[in-house]
This record gives structure tokens, C-alpha cells and sequence, in this order.
């Protein structure tokens, strides 16, 4: 347990640090050596779990199984490597004159906590306070994304704010719901505890956790990104520097999705109608078709793929609605592809926004004549998100499409639909990107592309084969959420 | 439910509840910020009644302190910040003529309605009092949401998002007895950086398209140009 | 015994009106800090007017010389449903909230011919304004009052008012909302700010004035007095209906005492109340007024709607 204490002690040491480090010292490099100690830590916190099976801290406070330690592993990765790629990145911006040393000291100190924020909704145990957390995250990260302080930012910022802000507001509601459900069995101390409430499901009151799942699912369903609540997941994602956008699209996401899973467990040991999952199936699916059409109207590369960001979460929300054991450990594997193959695209993005000097599509031309590494980044990226085999992805979407055919045959030929239309959209914008005449003037950057290289042959392993341990956790984690064994 | 049969406090609850349900729709009537500040004022005061009213009914220490909490925050602080800010930037003779106020009103009236009808599959198995204090709750969630929608002032979208804040705070004091206090301060705290951070945007708005107009923030759109 | 009582208590009703009318004047000016006339000036204003000989003009119908009487004869019948120190009079069978309503439209239905009787600008302007305020002002008081009749189970208002008191000390979300529509809709009928002046000398931004602005002598004495029975039919019913302790129920010389300083007291209260209000608020304009009523509408309905979820048994 003191390891998991460690995870997130080190993240609040680097606010605390950025908050009063003088900002000419090389924060970028602070930045990248707090989050590697803080992804030994994680792995340390692996080692134990992988031996020990489930921990719960003494006070009950914090819960590490089998569903969110590879999680947690994740988001120190993700944000190690997002750091390795940020240093330079926004040591470029610095130089050309888009940020100032002010803002860049506040960019890495809302960073770190950022980081806290999402190691605290992983790690917690009680509901309420991954309440706070997740509200936490959008705070640290809203003065982010208006960072470069041009009117659409400021835009994107406030919709961001606002949208979340009453989406997660809804959330909360739905977390009050649920503790009056549970005091009605039990005393108040440990009723919002999540391990409690998991073992006594069956005392609670089936429709009051009706209703507070709704609430909960359209309060960090916004989070997510569903639709027809994502409309500030395309500017936010897009308007904000590249790491920015790497780390919300792999990490915050995520974390969004595992609360909604989290109190989906609980509701489904309650009610006996499947109600909690019909709704996910139903958001999913309209989350992924609607994406997957958005996809051809962009003119914004990043908008592009935040719009693939929010067809794949709608892929998995739809996976974990379908609830069983193949489409939960689709879904789970998909999480893991899916955060790594999306913030290595948005790495390369950003280099690609940086060789060109825009982020408008139709002047992007060219990219493999101009600086091939990056070229060839992205078309390897793109590949992988719109499922490729023999990358991760594939295998996730593949084992999705199974599960509906399973279970629900007639929804099939949607998916194969949405993930033809997803894949056209895509290419038909990369393709003149990558390829295409290469303008005049248009020179290479320097660019570290270690993280996208890392990332992308992560997504490749786990395509081929995953191992052992990662698929033993998949498994245990599928038991929890859907009661039955995969595979 | 025979309101005659049921306690005093209930009774007490109850009528706290319809007066925060009705500073809600004044909330939706005022055209002025200034006036706006002071009915949310207002509301986060009835609001410190009614945790005062359950910590001495219920004899739970904890409460008194989550309704300091509320006085400092929802009372003082964030009305004192709102109207300094409002102040400053010179907006409060902006007068916001509404269109269709009354049809507003009656939405918000529908809303109430809605809300009771959300909350109905649970009248088996809780007390009358409790259903009716999570329904009064959830139309003061709702009608913040209208009040968001229905206003183009920014400082009005904050006044909206705060009075979302106060319902939840009301669900939680009424139908819980209070939250853990660790999530209590955990959400005290979200509220202030959050009410801080608005500061701070009003300022850049404002440096950005000069006004807090946010209809006037329409870059962003899917709309081919 | 009985029947001198109803007698006495509907004369109390006339006697006291312009004494209330003097005591809010006086607490309004104290507020404007100016030195206020005797309490009793209104009835010197009476007594004065009464005196004096009317002048009618040539074009004036019988409505106009008959309009004073029937006005004063309506609200006077007003008030002596409505209890005043005692509830359970003999008249009190008849003591139905439709009624008394239909008795205030009836004496506003005159109120406004005559002032279109004359044919001038500013008595047509007046009539057509108050109908205005009238016609979504009505609807708003009914909902108010439906809210205490339907608690009560009754619309006689001595029973109901008997009922409220013997339930004891009963907070109900629905009495909350429907005291505050009937204060607004009480000082919109009865022509207080914000709704209309009584004191303006401008005759464009007149209601209630404009009507009667060709009326003098013995007429506009009645007239007058007719106004002030009607704030203070408001003001009581405000007071008995939602704070109802201090009521007589039996006949007994000490409950009747008891009663009349009971409802002075409240009265002068409510007076205070409305003089502050006044003082602080400014005049809206005429098309806010619809906002202002719908407010109150909505307030009324939300009473309503609190009572039926809430109180009901079921």
C-alpha cells in the first residue's frame, strides 16, 4: 500500500515544486524526472498486486485490483512519454513567442496535477471522492487548454468549463442517490466505500440506483465524450497544446469511462434488468456512428482525430454495455490500445502542426517528402486507430464485433458500418497529408519521436500476443465486471 | 402524506425547501447582475438554515461545520468575489432584457413538474418528506441549467452553475444527512478553485472579444465557411 | 346576539379603513422623513368631500351618479364576508372566496364604465389599464386562495380560516408560495407601487386614478372610501388567512377583544410592511406589469402544485 501512497505523493511534490521554482530553470526536464519516478512507483505498485491480489488500504480509502492497477501503470506511462515529448515541444513554443515563462511554469504545475487528480480517481475507494478528483482533473486542466490565450481557445476553455462543469454536476447527484440508497441499508461512515457497497449490491434499493446511474452515466458520460454531450471535446482537444491534447484524449477519458464502470458494477448487482447496460449500449453506439460521420466534415487535423477520440470511446462504452465476458475484455484491451495509439498520433500531430504552421488540413501537404519520420508516424498511427491488423486495435475492434454478433446479431452491420465509415474518413484526410505535394518553404523540426516509436510497438506487441500477466489482469478484471470468465 | 401528521422538522424542511425552490425562479426573473449576486446570496443563507436546522434536529456535530462551510463560501466569499468582479469590469448597468420571461417561467415551472416525475419510482420506498426534498433538489439543479441557458451575460452562466452546486448541496443535507466530511470539504474545495478559476476567465473574455457576451463566442462551429 | 355582531363587525370594516389609510400615510412619511398628518386625516378628507356640492358633466349618464353607490355597496358586502375578529358569524354561510372575488369584479366592472362614461382620453386610458391588470390578476388571487380552500377542504373562508387555526402551528411549503402571490397580487388590485401611484399627479402614468378623475363631491368620498376598504379587505385577508392566531372563535366579550387587537395589530404591521416596500421600490412600467402578474400567477400555481404533491393525503 505505501506504494500506491508513493503514486501519489510524488505527483502533489511536483505541484508544490513548479508552483515555486524560478521559471528559468529547464522545468521540462523536473518534469519528465518526477513523472519517471512516479511510473517506478506505479510498477512497484504492480509487482505487489500482481503477487498479492486486490489491496485495500487500512482505512478503507484506497483500492488497487485487478480493473485499475494496469490502469494506473498506463497513466504514468502515457505520462512520462507525453513529458519526454513536451519538454522541447513547449520549449519550441517558448522561443517562437506563443507562451511566455509564466504560463509555462503554470502549464507544469497544473500537469502535476492533472496527474494527481487521475491517480486519484483510479486509486480511490470512495465514490465521493472520485467525484472530486474527476472534477479536479477538468480544473487543472481548463486554464490548459486556454493556455495559448487566442479567442478560440478562450472559447474552447469556457465550453469546456461549463459543459463539464454541469455534466459532472449531474454526476454528483447521481452519487448523492446512491448514498442515500446505501444508508438506508447501513450506517453513514462507509457508504460511500466502493468495496462495501460491491459486496452488499443486492441490499440496495433497485430503483433508486436506476435513476442515480443515469445520472451518473450522462454526468461522466460528458467526460467520456458521448454523444450529444461531447461538444466540447473537439475544441477543447484541438485548441490546447499538443501534450495537452495527448494526455486528455489517452488519459482523462479513460479514467471517465472507469468511473461510469465502476458504479455500472454496483448497478448491475442491484437491479435485475439490464438497464445500465442498454443505455451504455445505446450512447455507445449513437457516440460511435456520429463520430465516425464527423470524421469527413473536419478541416482541423486535431479536431479530426478528437472526433476519432470519441468514436472509439463510444466503441467502448458500447463494449461495456454489452456487458459478458468477450466484449468486457474487448473493451479493456481497447482502453490500453486505445490510450497508447492516440496520444502517439497527437505527438505526431504536433510536429506535424509545427513543420507546417498550421493545423488546418488542406495546407498540410506532403509530410513524407519533408520530414519522413514524421510522415510515416502518422500513417502508422492512423492505421493503427482505424484498425489495422496486426496492431491492438484490430484485435479489440475485432473481438467487439464478435460479442455483438454474439449476443446482439442485428447491431453488427452497424458496427462494420461505423468502422468502414471511420476508416474512410480518416484516410481520405491523411492520405493528401502524408502524400500529396510538398509545399514550398516547408523545412523539418527537430523532433524527438522516441514516445510515438515506444508507443506504436507497444500497440503492435499487445496485438500479437499479449502477455502474461496483462491478460491474467483482463481476466480477473472481466470476472469483476461482468461476473463470468472470458475465454 | 398528511403535512398536519408529520414533525416539526419535516415540516421546517419542507417549507426551507419551497423558499429555495422559490429564490430559484426569482434567480430566472432578474434581468440585473447585481440582483442576480443578491438572490444567489440569498439562496446559499437558506441553505446555511437548513444545515443548521439538520444539525440540531439530527445532532450531528459535522453539520455545523459543513454549514459554516456553506456561510463562508456560498454566502460571503463567492457573492463578495461575483459582484467585485461584476464591479470592476463595469457591467451591472448592462441591463439583460430577457425575451419571453414568461415563457421562461413556465418552463421552469415545467421543469419542477418534470423533476417530480423523475423522482416518482422511488415514492414506495422512501418517506414522503424525503422524495419531495430530493424532487425540490433536483428542479433547483434544473432550473440552474435553465438560467444558464436562458442568460448571455458569462457572470449570469456562473450564477447558474453555483445555484447547480446549491441543489446538490440541498439533496445531500436533506435526503443523506450530510455527506463524509472528507467529500464535503473535497467539493467545498472543487467549488472554490472553480469560482476562482471563472474569476479568471471573465478576465480573458473580457481581453478577447470585449464583452461577456457569450453569444459572441462563435469561432468554433462546424458550420463550412 | 349573533346577527348585531356580523352587523357591528362589517361596520368595524367601514369605520376603521380610512384610519388604516391614514396610518400607512403616516408611515410613509415618516420614512420620506416629512412631518404626516393626523391619523384621522382621511376622515376629514371624507367629511370634507361629503360636503361639498359634485359637479357632473352634461354628458354623463346615470351610470356616472349611480357607479359611487354601487361601488361602495359592493365592497362594503366584500367585507363583511371576509372575518374580521370572529369567524362563525350567521353571514358567514355565505362567506365564499368565489364570492367575495365576484364582488371586487363587480365593483371594478363599474368602476371602469365609469370611467369610460364621461368620454374623455384619460378615463378610457384608465379603464382599459386596469382591466389589463385585472384580467391576469384575478386568475393569479384564485390560485392563491384555491391553494388555503383546498388545504381547508372548503371555499367558505370562516371555515377554512377555523380550519387553519385548528390544526395548529403547520408550516406547508404551499402556504409559503401562495402568501407571497397574494401580497403581489394584493398590492397590483389594490394600486399600490409598483403597479400604480395613488399619490401621482401625472395623469399618463395614472390606472386607478385616471377612472375616477372627473368624479367630485359626495361621489369621490365614496369612491375613496371604497379604495380603502379594499386595501384593507386585502391586507386582512392576508393576515387571517396565513397567520390566523388571535381569532375569535366563540362570542365571548374577552376572545372579541382578544380578536380586534389581534387583527389591528397585524394590520398596522402589514402596513409597515407595504409603506417600506414602496418607499424602496420605483414604479415599473405599464408592460412590465404583465411580467410582475405572471410572476405572481406562477407563484400561485406553484402553491398549488406544492400542495397537491406534498400535503395531500393520499
Amino acid at each position: 500500500m505505501i506504494a500506491a501512497y508513493f503514486v501519489l505523493l510524488i505527483p502533489f511534490a511536483g505541484i508544490i515544486f513548479f508552483a515555486i521554482a524560478d521559471s528559468k530553470s529547464d522545468m521540462g526536464k523536473i518534469n519528465v524526472y518526477f513523472n519517471a519516478v512516479c511510473l517506478l512507483a506505479t510498477l512497484w505498485l504492480a509487482v505487489n498486486v500482481f503477487n498479492h491480489g486486490t489491496i485495500l488500504s487500512t482505512n478503507k480509502a484506497y483500492i488497487v485490483d485487478p480493473f485499475n492497477v494496469y490502469l494506473i501503470v498506463l497513466t504514468a506511462f502515457v505520462g512520462l512519454t507525453t513529458s519526454i515529448f513536451s519538454a522541447p515541444y513547449m520549449a519550441h513554443e517558448n522561443e517562437i513567442g506563443k507562451l511566455t515563462a509564466g504560463r509555462l511554469k503554470l502549464y507544469y504545475t497544473m500537469y502535476q496535477g492533472f496527474m494527481l487528480a487521475m491517480y486519484l480517481v483510479l486509486t480511490t475507494n470512495n465514490l465521493g471522492i472520485m467525484w472530486v478528483a474527476m472534477e479536479g482533473a477538468t480544473l487543472a486542466t481548463v486554464l490548459l487548454v486556454s493556455l495559448y490565450r487566442t479567442p478560440e481557445s478562450i472559447e474552447a476553455a469556457w465550453k469546456y468549463f461549463i459543459l463539464c462543469g454541469v455534466g459532472i454536476a449531474q454526476a454528483l447527484f447521481g452519487t448523492i442517490l446512491l448514498y442515500y440508497a446505501a444508508m438506508q441499508i447501513g450506517d453513514g461512515s462507509n457508504a460511500l466505500l466502493w468495496s462495501v457497497l460491491y459486496e452488499n449490491a443486492q441490499k440496495l434499493n433497485p430503483e433508486i440506483l436506476e435513476i442515480a446511474f443515469v445520472f451518473m452515466l450522462i454526468g461522466y458520460g460528458t467526460k467520456i465524450g458521448l454523444v450529444p454531450l461531447h461538444n466540447w471535446l473537439p475544441d477543447a482537444h484541438s485548441e490546447g497544446p499538443t501534450p495537452m491534447s495527448a494526455v486528455l484524449s489517452g488519459l482523462l477519458l479513460n479514467d471517465a469511462l472507469y468511473a461510469v464502470v465502476r458504479n455500472k458494477m454496483l448497478v448491475d448487482g442491484t437491479t435485475h434488468s439490464n438497464i445500465a447496460g442498454y443505455l451504455m449500449m445505446g450512447f455507445g453506439l449513437l457516440s460511435f456512428l456520429v463520430g465516425a460521420l464527423f470524421l469527413h466534415r473536419q478541416k482541423d487535423i486535431k479536431r479530426l482525430f478528437s472526433y476519432s477520440s470519441i468514436e472509439h470511446m463510444g466503441m467502448m462504452t458500447f463494449a461495456f454495455g454489452i456487458g459478458g465476458s468477450l466484449a468486457t475484455y474487448a473493451a479493456l484491451l481497447h482502453m490500453t490500445v486505445h490510450s497508447l495509439t492516440k496520444s502517439a498520433i497527437f505527438v505526431t500531430v504536433g510536429h506535424t502542426a509545427q513543420i507546417a504552421g498550421t493545423q488546418r488540413i488542406e495546407k498540410i501537404r506532403g509530410l513524407i517528402r519533408t520530414q519522413p519520420q514524421v510522415g510515416w508516424g502518422l500513417l502508422i498511427g492512423t492505421l493503427a486507430i482505424a484498425g489495422f491488423p496486426p496492431f491492438g486495435v484490430f484485435t479489440s475492434e475485432f473481438l467487439v464485433l464478435l460479442a455483438t454478433m454474439h449476443s446482439y446479431p442485428w447491431l453488427a452491420p452497424l458496427v462494420l458500418l461505423g468502422i468502414g465509415i471511420a476508416f474512410a474518413g480518416l484516410f481520405r484526410h491523411i492520405q493528401p497529408i502524408v502524400y500529396g505535394e510538398k509545399p514550398e518553404g516547408q523545412l523539418p523540426v527537430k523532433a524527438n519521436l522516441w514516445p510515438v516509436i515506444i508507443h506504436l510497438g507497444l500497440v503492435l506487441w499487445l496485438g500479437l500476443s499479449i502477455p502474461g500477466f496483462l491478460a491474467h489482469w483482463f481476466s480477473q478484471a472481466t470476472v469483476l465486471i461482468s461476473g463470468s470468465t472470458p475465454l | 402524506m398528511n403535512i398536519g401528521q408529520t414533525d416539526f422538522y419535516t415540516q421546517a424542511i419542507l417549507s426551507l425547501a419551497a423558499l429555495v425552490g422559490l429564490t430559484s425562479f426569482l434567480m430566472l426573473g432578474q434581468s440585473r447582475l447585481l440582483r442576480l449576486i443578491f438572490v444567489f446570496a440569498l439562496q446559499g443563507f437558506l441553505l446555511t438554515l437548513t444545515t443548521s436546522l439538520a444539525a440540531y434536529s439530527l445532532n450531528n456535530p459535522h453539520l455545523y461545520i459543513s454549514a459554516a462551510l456553506t456561510l463562508l463560501l456560498k454566502v460571503i466569499f463567492i457573492p463578495w468575489m461575483l459582484r467585485r468582479e461584476v464591479l470592476q469590469m463595469n457591467i451591472h448597468r448592462d441591463v439583460q432584457t430577457l425575451k419571453n420571461k414568461t415563457m421562461v417561467m413556465l418552463g421552469g415551472a415545467s421543469l419542477m413538474v418534470f423533476s417530480y416525475y423523475v423522482l416518482h419510482p422511488i415514492v414506495q420506498t422512501t418517506t414522503p418528506a424525503m422524495l419531495n426534498a430530493l424532487a425540490v433538489s433536483l428542479s433547483v439543479v434544473l432550473l440552474g441549467m435553465l438560467l444558464m441557458i436562458s442568460h448571455r451575460q458569462a457572470v449570469a452562466h456562473v450564477v447558474g452553475f453555483m445555484s447547480i452546486e446549491n441543489g446538490l448541496f440541498f439533496a445531500a443535507i436533506v435526503a443523506t444527512k450530510g455527506m463524509p466530511m472528507v467529500v464535503e470539504l473535497g467539493i467545498a474545495f472543487d467549488v472554490l478553485v472553480a469560482a476562482v478559476l471563472f474569476g479568471i476567465f471573465f478576465l480573458h473574455i473580457r481581453s478577447s472579444i470585449d464583452s461577456l457576451d457569450v453569444d459572441l463566442l462563435n469561432r468554433l462551429n462546424e458550420v463550412d465557411k | 346576539m349573533n346577527w348585531l355582531i356580523a352587523i357591528l363587525q362589517g361596520a368595524l370594516f367601514i369605520i376603521l379603513a380610512p384610519l388604516l389609510a391614514g396610518w400607512l400615510k403616516y408611515c410613509k412619511c415618516r420614512l420620506q422623513n416629512r412631518k404626516a398628518p393626523s391619523l384621522l386625516q382621511p376622515y376629514r378628507d371624507l367629511l370634507k368631500l361629503s360636503n361639498k356640492q359634485p359637479v357632473v358633466s352634461e354628458q354623463a349618464s346615470w351610470l356616472f351618479i349611480t357607479a359611487p353607490y354601487l361601488i361602495f355597496s359592493a365592497t362594503a358586502l366584500a367585507a363583511t364576508v371576509v372575518p374580521l375578529v370572529v369567524v362563525d358569524l350567521p353571514t358567514s354561510a355565505s362567506a365564499d372566496v368565489i364570492v367575495m372575488v365576484g364582488f371586487f369584479a363587480f365593483a371594478r366592472f363599474f368602476l371602469t364604465l365609469a370611467g369610460l362614461d364621461i368620454g374623455t382620453a384619460f378615463g378610457g386610458m384608465g379603464s382599459s389599464r386596469e382591466m389589463t391588470i385585472s384580467s391576469l390578476a384575478e386568475p393569479a388571487m384564485l390560485m392563491a386562495i384555491f391553494t388555503l380552500t383546498m388545504t381547508a377542504s372548503t371555499t367558505n373562508l370562516s371555515g377554512a380560516i377555523a380550519h387553519v387555526l385548528d390544526e395548529g402551528l403547520v408550516l406547508r411549503p404551499s402556504f409559503v408560495f401562495a402568501l407571497f402571490a397574494l401580497i403581489l397580487v394584493a398590492i397590483a388590485e389594490t394600486g399600490r407601487i409598483p403597479i400604480d401611484n395613488p399619490a401621482t399627479h401625472l395623469e399618463l402614468t395614472m390606472i386607478h386614478e385616471a377612472m375616477i378623475l372627473e368624479y367630485s363631491g359626495r361621489y369621490l368620498a365614496l369612491i375613496e372610501w371604497a379604495s380603502q376598504l379594499k386595501l384593507m379587505l386585502y391586507g386582512v385577508l392576508i393576515a387571517n388567512i396565513f397567520f390566523p392566531w388571535g381569532i375569535a372563535e366563540t362570542f365571548a366579550l374577552k376572545d372579541l377583544g382578544y380578536g380586534l387587537l389581534a387583527i389591528l395589530g397585524k394590520l398596522a404591521l402589514l402596513a409597515i410592511f407595504l409603506a417600506v416596500a414602496e418607499t424602496l421600490v420605483a414604479k415599473m412600467r405599464l408592460f412590465r406589469v404583465q411580467e410582475y402578474l405572471s410572476f405572481a400567477y406562477l407563484l400561485g400555481l406553484l402553491g398549488m402544485l406544492s400542495h397537491i404533491i406534498l400535503e395531500a393525503s393520499r
